[in-house]
């Protein structure tokens, strides 16, 4: 017996609802033996991880401050990845950003805090978008594989904060950590409802409204989607295709800037060493989980957070080393992303004597 | 082993497709020595069946036998060890390697150290008899179209394939080749080979099969002796209904030059010259064809016409401004449309919406677009009476371009072209691979183009279509137009041919150079 790979010619809705539950109490499973081998009861480590997520509205303000970079870098990742263009960056535009945000403080200080917010705001989104629209120039220019630059501009940009966090800008009376002194109050975003929850939730609400709206309804969206489908077609109709990969890259990266401006002057209240946490990068996790969809980026982001409180939590109630708790989180996003994959095929088992080579299934006679 | 027995006899082949019967019922043979042509439309199941034989497919009903035994093929591989060869329209050659290569490609038994020597001999003791002239140590992407369909050919034969399934050969080689592979033919069925000779040209079928199988809709039409039928009645069985084969084409005035080029050089895509020195014009109330076999710079030609590749030297005028090397945006706003060959690739969009592709070349234009927006319901609008004055089949405008076939793929990309009465249409093979339905409301529209004033630049293969088309016929070979016709059909195809073939036709009896307008 064999088996074979063929791809699903359509997909129903059943199946649409099927994959991922089973995908995720798959991942449930396995992450449960995990677990189990490591001596701790699955049962009470799931528990947990909903109780400190969900269960209280601590817990829950908690998860959503995890989920509003990530809603906003998904959403900056989702507009560059839709056109075909891969920005693998966003870690580094949010370093820039915020290392942008941070010179404002140090070097255009004014008591106003609107002034002061507007002015970090914008030179987030300049240097993220700048950052991004390198790769993006380098890309239009000279053909540069983005992927490379942009991945290669994470390590500068993180290098750089290093340079100013442990150098110039260190605080002095910080003992040596390599931090800046915290910001004044005028530097900050507001916080709502007395939990960390701060002013980037407005954006993280905005900001995949109005991208749906853009893709959807406009000229440029329409643009972005056929330029991301056929660039050949997009050329053919008239389309500057050019433009528009350094325009995408450059609001690509503003966004990422914007989220680490945010989560800067919104949480963190000063520029440290290891200041984003990966957040650039689950992104692209959260964009491809969410298909591109500006309101799945924000469901799934969501999830990620209660994935990222619950494993902290898990590392201080269970006493389970954080290196366990990035194999949960693997396997659990390994079976949805495996899920993925059934939706889209299906596994046939055929006997050895009617074996037929794996292709795509034929479209009639169109050659 | 029974010399009356065929090569192949299929019996009752059956095949579905999810829902789709491409093959029901059908008996297929091929004796020894024999030519055996199999014709029919774009979806009746020709390329089904053959594919069925050549091991790619599996039949869900009905037997093959080979030479009389009963078999059951797996794969493509258990097709060659059976000796069936297939040369594919786009031939399954590895373009960096040398002839030599390529002929042992896939071979199994071949010794650790390759004997290069008797391999090359081999090559040449097969071309030799057959006369396939070619060198074994150039490689493949040295040779042209023609060359390359003899190393497939040769390929074949090297493995010793006694029955070859020719794939439309024809559609790709000038008449000078059409004809010498024709003489490879007769020298193989000579030597007792069987051949499938898959082609929709008729006149094809007639001089060189001995037998005509017709396949309709998946079904089988009939099976005739070629030597006691008509083409007309072989191509009443295709399509099932008599078919007109002239044009109905008024006779009109040329207007004014719309769109003109001069000294124009353009480069391929890989950065070697494709355009050398074209210089011709389109005018109103005109078709202007373009002959010349497939890669010669036609599509270039066209590419840098519309402003989609950049000019190296020379000019390009739309309605006497200088247009050379503005963007694309500029050529479709003079009313400059170009529809391209490759449809699925260039022209459409295939993941996107009937709707969406509809709009491709107007969505910022009222009353689709207005200011930054696109209203869709407006689009939604314009694509059902696009699908309805263009005869599209399609479930509905919501449905994605990829599950549209060849001929309406066409339809809805001619409609887009030309819904705007644009000044001129540049239509780059625009019925190759639809059925004959299709073929023929296309050639309408782009009639009914030139009717109401508009210009067409029309490139095809077809020297029939092109001859019957156009008002004036420019042949190009090798990015040079070596003439324009003023009345094709006047002109001998030989010459038309050998001007294909690279011959300057000077003669002032039918030809002239194409700067002196």
């Amino acid at each position: 017996m064999k088996l074979t790979i063929e791809p699903r010619l359509s997909s129903s809705w059943r199946l649409a609802v099927f994959i991922p539950v089973f995908s995720l109490a798959a991942a449930l499973f396995s992450g449960g033996v995990f677990l189990y081998f490591m001596g701790v009861s699955p049962f009470q480590a799931y528990r947990a991880i909903l109780t400190a997520s969900l269960g209280d509205a601590y817990g829950l303000s908690e998860t959503v401050v995890k989920a509003i970079p990530l809603t906003m870098t998904g959403i900056a990742v989702m507009l560059s990845f839709t056109m075909l263009i891969w920005n693998i960056g966003a870690e580094g535009q949010i370093f820039v950003g915020a290392i942008a945000a941070t010179a404002v403080v140090r070097f255009f200080y004014t008591d106003s805090r609107p002034v002061m917010l507007i002015m970090m705001f914008l030179a987030a989104g300049a240097a993220g978008g700048i950052w991004a629209a390198i790769a993006g120039f380098m890309r239009a220019k000279w053909s540069v594989n983005e992927i490379i630059t942009t991945l290669m501009l994470n390590y500068i940009a993180m290098n750089l904060l290093n340079y100013f966090v442990f150098g110039p800008w260190r605080d002095p009376s910080s003992l040596g950590f390599p931090m800046t002194p915290p910001f004044p109050d005028t530097a900050r975003l507001p916080v709502f409802w007395g939990t960390r929850i701060h002013g980037g939730l407005i954006l993280a609400i905005i900001l995949p409204l109005l991208f749906w709206f853009v893709l959807k309804f406009t000229r440029w969206g329409y643009e972005i989607r056929v330029m991301g489908e056929n660039p050949r077609a997009a050329g053919f109709a008239g389309m500057n295709y050019l433009r528009n990969v350094v325009l995408v890259m450059f609001i690509s990266g503003a966004i990422a800037g914007i989220a680490g401006m945010c989560e800067l002057s919104g949480l963190q209240g000063r520029l440290q060493h290891g200041f984003s946490g990966g957040y650039g990068f689950t992104a692209i996790i959260v964009a491809w989980l969410a298909r591109l969809h500006p309101f799945a980026i924000v469901l799934v982001s969501f999830l990620m957070g209660i994935l990222l409180v619950g494993g902290e939590t898990l590392q201080i109630v269970m006493r389970l080393p954080l290196s366990s708790i990035m194999v949960l989180q693997g396997m659990i996003l390994f079976f949805v992303l495996g899920g993925e994959f059934f939706r889209k095929y299906r596994i046939r088992s055929v006997k050895d004597d009617d074996a037929v080579p794996l292709q795509a299934a034929p479209s009639g006679e169109e050659k | 082993m029974n010399t009356e027995q065929p090569l192949v006899h299929m019996e009752g082949i059956t095949k579905r497709f999810a829902g789709v019967t491409a093959n029901f019922g059908i008996n297929f043979e091929v004796r020894r020595g024999e030519v055996h042509a199999l014709l029919g439309e774009n979806g009746a199941g020709k390329s089904t069946l053959m594919n069925i034989l050549y091991g790619l497919y599996r039949p869900d009903g009905g037997k093959i036998f080979i030479s009389g035994k009963e078999i059951s093929f797996s794969s493509p591989g258990d097709a060659r060890k059976a000796g069936i060869g297939m040369v594919h329209q786009h031939f399954m050659l590895i373009r960096s390697q040398t002839v030599w290569e390529n002929m042992i490609l896939g071979l199994d038994g071949l010794p650790l150290v390759l004997p290069r020597r008797e391999i090359k001999e081999r090559i040449l003791g097969i071309s030799e008899q057959y006369g396939l002239q070619v060198d074994p140590d150039a490689y493949i992407w040295q040779l042209s179209i023609g060359e390359q369909q003899r190393v497939a050919i040769l390929q074949m034969l090297f493995r010793q394939a006694n029955i070859l399934i020719l794939d439309e050969p024809t559609a790709v080689l000038t008449p000078q080749e059409c004809e010498h592979l024709f003489e490879t033919v007769r020298q193989m069925t000579a030597e007792g080979h069987g051949i499938v000779f898959i082609s929709h040209k008729l006149d094809e079928v007639m001089g060189l099969s001995s037998r005509v199988t017709i396949l309709r809709r998946g079904k089988l039409a009939g099976t005739l002796d070629t030597s006691s039928t008509t083409k007309e009645r072989l191509a009443e069985l295709m399509v099932g209904k008599k078919m007109v084969f002239s044009i109905d084409k008024k006779e009109l005035a040329r207007g004014r030059p719309v769109l003109e080029c001069s000294s124009l050089h353009a480069l391929g895509d890989r950065g070697f010259p494709a355009v050398s020195g074209a210089s011709i014009s389109v005018h109103e109330h005109e078709i202007l064809g373009i002959a010349g076999v497939a890669g010669n710079g036609q599509q270039e030609l066209c590419e840098a016409m519309v402003g989609l590749r950049k000019a190296e030297s020379g000019s390009v005028r739309v309605k006497g401004e200088d247009m050379t090397n503005r963007a694309p945006k500029d050529f479709i706003d003079r009313g400059v449309h170009y529809i391209p060959a490759d449809r699925k690739g260039t022209g459409l969009v295939p993941n996107m919406k009937v709707s969406e592709n509809s709009i491709l070349k107007r969505y910022w234009k009222r009353p689709v677009s207005k200011g930054f927006f696109i209203k869709w319901s407006e689009v939604a609008a314009f694509a059902i009476k696009l699908v309805s004055q263009f005869s599209v089949s399609t479930p509905s405008v919501e449905t994605p371009v990829r599950n549209l076939s060849g001929g309406n793929l066409q339809k809805l990309m001619l409609g887009r072209e030309l819904s705007d009465d644009p000044a001129v249409v540049l239509a780059v093979h625009p019925t190759w691979g639809l059925d004959v339905a299709a073929t023929c409301f296309v050639r309408e529209q782009l009639l009914s183009h030139r009717e109401r004033g508009g210009a067409v630049l029309l490139v095809s293969e077809d020297l029939d279509e092109l001859i019957s088309m156009s008002d004036r016929l420019a042949v190009m070979c090798k990015g040079e137009i070596m003439g324009v016709l003023e009345r094709p059909a006047d002109v001998p195809v030989e010459s038309i041919g050998l001007m294909m073939a690279g011959t300057v036709i000077r003669d002032e009896a039918f030809g002239r150079e194409g700067s002196q307008e």
